[in-house]
């Protein structure tokens, strides 16, 4: 502040403005992941694109390739198991989280697919997760055509 | 590339929260130090480069709160939303195109004005991985984990850079969390997401940087102290976290790579002789360090045992304190340009090093997806 | 002017609509960078950097930039983001001129996009204005406009009527434009009779909510004459963006494009705009701007742009077509739209605007607007320009 300022405040006890942005999104999922959510809730199939140029599979599926710059046409069948790549465990509660800690996140990498999935690991002790430990998607009964069809992996029977 | 240089510096304290100022009294603070540094009034500005994130600031179009403080009327102004790093760069672009001779960069947020949870977790994907809940520090974490799994780097070793840092800041009147602590401080404080601990974490703070580039026709005419850019680049890896390893950084690597080149340096470690890098969090100062080529791949946590990136060490590693001293997103970047900046003109009092050559680092995006490096000399 | 040329070889666009729930943000902006390699006749991998933009609360994803790299070509690339409200697009042009002028970079890709649909637009603009002073009378981009129109009203005796002129000419050229989102001509009571919105304005005065993607293709000298056979060359950009409380703004003139037009004019040399200017695409978000702003940009004089509207001068096929698009009523992805009208630019320089080509184009103009009274310009040419 200018030293012209700094009497200015003495007393004056500052005053705090609340206020939020409400601003409702909804976002168009796109026919790409729109068609990977149908197939999660209505055959619990989890479903990667692949790239004919360099042959990666992408889960989530991507509609072109990032690298090639390619079209992926092609609809490949992944896991349900896989691999967990890294994970952590959340032990104090952030704002953003919906679940009560301790919460498990961890990146799965699912036969099949070339690049990993962020997900949610349950039915673990978080000291039993390892990088490297196989694990399997656990659908739930009912389910919509979101992430959520999914409602965690837990480790591999 | 042709010569410029950074010939004025300022910037506001960091504070956990700046009661009694806006975001444009923050840029006003800043700005006018960095004239009264290079000798300058507004007029001899030719334009102007504001840095901010709409987000952070909880406001549409967030250049418009610092504008006229910046001194924008009258002038040809711009604004990057990303790290200060960037919006230095692209400033630079500004005074080396042959339409401007100088450009004032300006880079702020006020972290105490929003839950930083939100806002990171506002970076996820709305379809495929907002709605985990995830938000910066436990991206982060799920990374210092694959970093630690990969390296074999440990806890402990984790621990002692935020011993440095938090030690660092106290000679640094700037920073916001000067503290002498131990490795058990750190290991014992509270462990938010496995495996950062509290003290491996930097706060989420507010200040203002500014600083004025000058190609290199325009230094002589200004009694500001130049420090010359010799390298400067950037690069981002992909989005998803599952499309990377994300125990390596390809991107910086490749950013790194350029600088250095660009710098005409052959062997970084040895040529570089101060840095000032994106601490976040304590694994972030190791793995920067090593992906950037200053040291070998999973080195750098027993050379920091060494006591070879101390402010006495080999090559000092965030003299100022970093961002674990304090960590203003966005302007966070550029205060690292400002810190090796203070360092080759020897104007950095009590954490002073001997060094003519330096590196400041910046990161966009989770878990260091987009890194961009700075090269500065005190000679041209 | 710049000390390196700087040239635009390619460009392209989605086909803007009202909404696109095929595609998300990342794909749409995929479609217009595909188009504009496929114009370049280029590879992603010939492109050296990347600078997009948007305006974060349109889509409320936060770092887009780093968001967005699978469809913008952004992975292992150098990628930055400028945003500057409306004004974004044209912001973006001239960060890409910047970025090859100052010879750090020979190539560079521009992308501007906006998923309006996404998001409530009033709601997402609002929050532009300082929380203590303004937002909480603020009403919306609108009633800002409304104020400005108003102002120049009671100056210069104009009335919606001509207003109503500005938005004919606008939605009959883009019939002639496919990337366009509105392609209906609309008559002068047609106008009159929809629905008041602020009053002058109109619903058939102001700018529809797109869902849209732009891209160019910036080269250096060195390179443009290689990909492009004409390529359009960047004489000079200059812009104005301060303002920040609604109060200081000296509503009915637009200060911000007259500083900026006028500085843009004079270094590039160009002393009688409406004589040396062939062809503008101005980000007219509504009517009435289309007749007050050509007088702040130097065209006519003060309180003559009614008439010079009526004339049919800025018609296609009179002396200096305005808007042959069909400008910013006719279609309005924010964040993409004043790229847009520099793509349209380019399009007439470089003679690839097909149906809506206007004959003989030797400089363009393009300009943005956002903010709170924000201008951004540039000026187009098919000759190299001195240096």
């Amino acid at each position: 502040m200018g030293a012209g300022m700094k009497n200015t405040f003495d007393g004056i006890e500052p005053l705090v403005h609340k206020s939020q942005i409400s601003v409702p999104y909804h976002w168009w999922a796109g026919e790409t992941a729109s068609r990977f959510f149908v197939e999660l809730r209505d055959t619990t199939k989890i479903m990667g694109t692949r790239c004919d140029g360099c042959g990666k599979t992408f889960v989530p599926p991507r509609k072109t390739c990032p690298v090639c710059f390619t079209e992926n046409t092609e609809w490949v069948e992944c896991g349900p198991f896989g691999t967990v790549t890294s994970f952590t465990v959340v032990r104090k509660q952030q704002e953003a989280l919906h679940h009560k800690v301790p919460v498990i996140f961890a990146l799965v990498l699912l036969d099949g697919a070339d690049t990993s999935l962020l997900h949610r690991l349950d039915e673990v002790s978080p000291e039993d997760v390892k990088i490297g430990m196989k694990v399997e998607a656990s659908f739930n009964e009912t389910r919509d055509a979101n992430m959520t069809a999914i409602a965690y992996f837990k480790p591999a029977s | 590339m042709e010569r410029a240089a950074i010939i004025g510096t300022g910037m506001t304290k960091i504070e956990s929260a700046k009661h009694t100022e806006t975001f444009a009294d923050m840029a006003w603070e800043a700005v006018n130090k960095a004239l009264d540094d290079a000798g300058m009034t507004i007029d001899d500005v030719d334009n102007v480069v504001t840095t901010s994130n709409d987000f952070w600031d909880g406001r549409t179009i967030s250049c418009m709160a610092v504008g006229d403080a910046s001194g924008a009327s009258h002038k040809n102004v711009s604004c990057v939303e990303g790290d200060g790093t960037f919006g230095a760069f692209y400033g630079l672009s500004r005074a080396l195109s042959g339409s401007y001779g100088t450009t004032l960069v300006t880079a702020h947020s006020k972290g105490s004005e929003s839950i930083s949870s939100l806002i990171t977790n506002a970076s996820f994907d709305p379809i495929y991985d907002r709605w985990l809940g995830m938000d910066m520090i436990s991206a982060s974490a799920m990374q210092a984990n694959a970093y630690m799994e990969r390296t074999g780097t440990t806890s402990e070793q984790l621990a002692m850079v935020s011993v440095k840092n938090h030690g660092n800041a106290v000679k640094n009147p700037l920073s916001q969390l000067p503290m002498s602590i131990s490795v058990e401080d750190v290991l014992g404080s509270e462990m938010i997401s496995d495996p950062l601990h509290k003290l491996d974490c930097s706060p989420v703070s507010d200040a203002c940087c500014a600083i004025i580039i000058a190609n290199e026709s325009r230094v002589p005419a200004y009694s500001g102290h130049p420090v010359w850019i010799k390298g400067a680049a950037f690069c981002s890896d992909a989005y998803f976290l599952g499309d990377r390893d994300i125990s390596r950084a390809k991107a910086l690597t490749e950013a790194a790579k350029k600088a250095f080149s660009m710098a005409g340096i052959t062997n970084p470690s040895k040529e570089i002789q101060v840095a000032e890098i994106y601490d976040a969090f304590t694994y972030q100062e190791l793995m920067w360090l090593e992906e950037m080529g200053l040291c070998e791949s999973g080195t750098a946590g027993s050379m920091l045992e060494k006591g070879e990136f101390d402010i006495e060490g080999r090559l000092p590693v965030n003299p100022s304190g970093g961002l674990l001293g304090g960590h203003p997103v966005i302007a966070a970047g550029l205060i690292r340009i400002v810190e090796i900046v203070k360092q080759l003109r020897k104007e950095a009092g009590e954490y002073q090093v001997d060094a003519k050559r330096g590196l400041a680092h910046g990161v966009n995006g989770l878990c260091g997806q987009s890194h961009c490096v700075w090269v500065l000399d005190s000679e041209g | 002017m710049g000390k390196n040329r700087v040239a635009i070889v390619g460009t392209g666009q989605t086909f803007h609509k009202s909404h696109r729930p095929d595609v998300n943000g990342q794909e749409l902006i995929n479609e217009a960078v595909q188009a504009a390699l496929k114009d370049a006749d280029m590879k992603i991998n010939d492109i050296d950097a990347v600078v997009i933009g948007n305006m974060d609360h349109f889509e409320g994803i936060n770092y887009v930039d780093c968001w967005s790299v699978d469809g913008s070509g952004g992975v292992m690339r150098p990628i930055i983001k400028l945003t500057t409200g409306g004004t974004t697009g044209s912001t973006l042009a001239i960060g890409g001129y910047h970025l090859v002028g100052s010879g750090l970079f020979d190539k560079v890709l521009v992308i501007g996009w906006e998923k309006n649909s996404e998001s409530d637009t009033t709601g997402a603009i609002t929050p532009a204005f300082a929380p203590v002073w303004d937002r909480l009378v603020f009403a919306g981009a609108i009633s800002g406009l409304a104020v400005e129109a108003q102002s120049y009203m009671a100056k210069y005796g104009a009335t919606d009527k001509d207003g109503a002129r500005v938005s004919v000419r606008d939605r009959k050229h883009a019939c002639n434009n496919p990337h366009a989102q509105l392609r209906k001509e609309v008559s002068i009571e047609e106008v009159l009779e929809s629905p008041v919105l602020a009053d002058p304005i109109h619903l058939l005065d102001v700018c529809p909510r797109t869902d849209g993607a732009c891209a160019v293709i910036m080269a250096s000298e060195k390179y443009a004459e290689k990909i492009a056979r004409t390529p359009d060359w960047i004489w000079g950009t200059a812009n104005r963006h301060k303002y920040s409380y609604l109060g200081d703004v000296n509503w009915g003139e637009l200060d911000s494009m007259a500083e900026a037009a006028g500085e843009m004019f004079e270094k590039c040399g160009i002393k009688e705009p409406r004589k040396e200017i062939n062809v503008i695409e101005m980000y007219q978000p509504y009517s009435f701007a289309g007749i007050i702003w050509i007088e702040d940009m130097g065209i006519v004089e003060r309180g003559k742009g009614a008439e010079y509207i009526w004339s049919g001068a800025t018609d296609m096929g009179g002396e200096l077509p305005i808007n042959p698009s069909g400008g910013v009523i006719a279609c309005n992805p924010i964040g993409a739209t004043g790229l847009i009208r520099c793509a349209e630019a380019a399009m007439q320089v470089m003679g690839r605007a097909g149906d809506h080509q206007v004959p003989d184009v030797n400089h363009a103009v393009s300009t943005g607007f956002g903010g709170c009274m924000w201008t951004d310009i540039l000026l187009h040419g098919k000759q190299k320009p001195q240096i």
